[in-house]
């Protein structure tokens, strides 16, 4: 009795938590008229998707998302290996100071300091710009602190070898290290990948330009301007939302190993 | 150690070569978490000093921002939503991320789909959680107003309402972040050793007593993190801004105006970027205060009883 009725009971609400999302996509996927009827569409229809997708600018919304997502986790990841590997395998004077120091700034999140950082991206010339949307979110100690994590339990020996093989720092961590890092940098894309598709509020704040759009900004920018044509806001909410269940489901265990690791410790 | 005795002579100038390696490899990173986060944290107990107009023009006003938060009602407002947010949304949170961990720890089939579906409101930003909400909680025509026509509450809106919108804006928080604590309640769970949970069970430990004194003691590392994480999740994350700029844009009234909502809008919408620079400042003490409090209770999670 006990064991059955527990995982019964995980199902039920598994479905409940996962059922707005299904009906939004099947709302998503209904006429017009229909859009507040309860339950199945009378019929199906694309027409929603396809007005958002070729009356308003949406693929280039999704396009600007894509180059700033790609390029934040592409140079991110490329950073903050090598930050990681000097703090976890490397003995210099200051480590522990620079550590906690880069540690502190995990206390900072971005609401906090989104007024002074507007004021040094317009200082830098960086507003309504792709370096303006890209830069100042490569930045991250997050990152930094779990390759570290994962950089101080790979065995010695192998930079040994390397060493004696007249390796010298560059080649340990390009040859050796990173290539023994595939798996966490991989967990890690995919959390940077969806934290960067999904951000709204640094976009909003640093851009003005229409063209510098990117999806979340496009599809919030619905409810002004589409109030009442949910039908529409929806099928542009879904638009946003498959990429990341994509990468999700693609994904899904790596997300979840990192996932796992940060709650760890 | 036995490194540096094999070769004795190359001691020094290794060191310093290291030494440079290191630093090289750390300033990228460094250099810009100084110039994206550490400089601008400074520059806000700077900038509230001043005066600052759309145009970048800074005046000088000493402590005026600070005394005019004396009497800013919507400030006070807005950390008291924040306050009742953070409280309850917190605790609710905790509770129900802890139960679905416990449910989804052991294995039954199907549990790769169940933990994924809690986990999926996660993936989906912020703004899309807001439409979504909106769109199943527009009055009297909405999914939900549908379902709960047949108890009454049809007619209820729970955006529209002030003294219901914030309920259900951390109803929203907690499906948004349940199936992220899940996870890290179920990593704490996965280092609880089995051996502990049988031997207390021959020991004649009922289930109550299992959980009551082998799991959670084991897991209060775990609890502390998910608490400190959710706390300033709440008080300046994301989810105070995103959220409720997308779902009710602070309203109705107010009711849902958290303080981070307050300093975008003073910044961004007034141009009062010295004010909103002192706001911050607030928000941040309050922050650290927060955070040492929870420290000094908790030991920094580690609980050593003995």
């Amino acid at each position: 009795m006990k064991i059955r009725f527990f995982p019964i009971l995980a199902h039920v609400l598994a479905i409940i938590a996962v059922a707005p999302l299904l009906w939004i996509l099947i709302s998503a996927l209904k006429p017009a008229e229909d859009v507040f009827n309860f339950g199945w569409p009378s019929t199906w229809t694309l027409d929603n998707l396809q007005y958002v997708l070729l009356k308003i600018p949406m693929p280039r919304f999704m396009l600007n998302s894509a180059i700033v997502a790609v390029t934040v986790t592409v140079i991110a990841l490329f950073f903050h290996s090598m930050a990681a590997y000097a703090l976890a395998r490397l003995r210099f004077p200051g480590r522990g100071i620079i550590f906690s120091g880069i540690m502190s700034t995990l206390l900072v999140s971005l609401p906090v300091i989104l007024v002074p950082l507007f004021l040094v991206a317009k200082q830098l010339g960086l507003l309504d710009s792709y370096a303006g949307l890209i830069v100042p979110s490569i930045f991250h100690a997050f990152g930094i602190f779990l390759l570290r994590q994962y950089y101080l339990n790979i065995p010695r020996e192998l930079e040994e070898a390397a060493d004696l093989d007249g390796c010298g720092y560059w080649r340990r961590y390009w040859s050796v290290i990173l290539p023994l890092s595939r798996p966490v940098l991989a967990s890690l894309s995919v959390l940077f990948f969806l934290a960067n598709w999904n951000a709204f509020l640094w976009p909003l704040t640093i851009t003005r330009n229409p063209d510098l759009r990117v999806i979340q900004l496009g599809v919030s920018g619905m409810q002004g301007q589409y109030a009442s044509a949910w039908n529409l806001i929806l099928a542009a909410a879904v638009i946003a939302a498959v990429p990341t269940v994509v990468v999700f489901v693609a994904g899904q265990r790596r997300l979840v190993d990192a996932m796992k690791t940060t709650g760890l410790k | 150690m036995a490194r540096t005795r094999a070769k004795p002579k190359a001691g020094m100038t290794r060191k310093r070569r290291e030494a440079l390696a290191a630093y090289a490899f750390l300033a990228p990173d460094t250099i810009g978490l100084l110039i994206f986060v550490a400089i601008p944290m400074v520059l806000a107990f700077g900038v509230a000093f001043f005066k600052v107009d759309g145009f970048g023009n800074y005046q000088y006003v000493g402590l005026a921002n600070y005394k005019l938060m004396a009497g800013d009602d919507q400030l006070w407002a807005s950390l008291k939503v924040t306050a009742i947010y953070v409280v309850t949304f917190v605790p609710i949170a905790f509770v129900v991320s802890f139960a679905l961990a416990m449910l989804v720890r052991n294995h039954f089939k199907g549990i790769g789909w169940v933990r994924s579906a809690f986990f999926l409101p996660n993936v989906v930003s912020l703004v899309v959680v807001g439409l979504i909400w909106q769109f199943l909680l527009v009055d009297k025509r909405g999914a939900l107003s549908k379902i709960l026509a047949p108890v009454g509450l049809g007619d209820v809106s729970f955006l529209g309402t002030p003294s219901l919108a914030l309920g259900t804006y951390v109803v929203i928080s907690v499906w948004f972040l349940m199936g992220y604590q899940m996870l890290v309640f179920l990593a704490g769970l996965k280092d609880v050793p089995k051996e502990l949970e049988d031997a207390a069970q021959i020991d004649g430990a009922g289930s109550w007593q299992r959980f009551r004194y082998v799991i959670w003691p084991l897991l209060r590392p775990t609890s502390f993190f998910v608490v400190v994480n959710s706390t300033i999740g709440a008080v300046t994350g994301l989810q105070a801004f995103d959220l409720v700029f997308v779902l009710t844009k602070g309203g109705p009234a107010r009711a849902t105006s958290t303080v981070v909502l307050y300093i975008y809008e003073q910044a961004f919408t007034f141009n009062n970027m010295g004010y909103a620079a002192a706001l911050t400042t607030v928000v941040v003490a309050i922050l650290v205060v927060c955070t040492g409090l929870m420290f000094g209770f908790t030991r920094g999670g580690r609980f050593d009883e003995n």
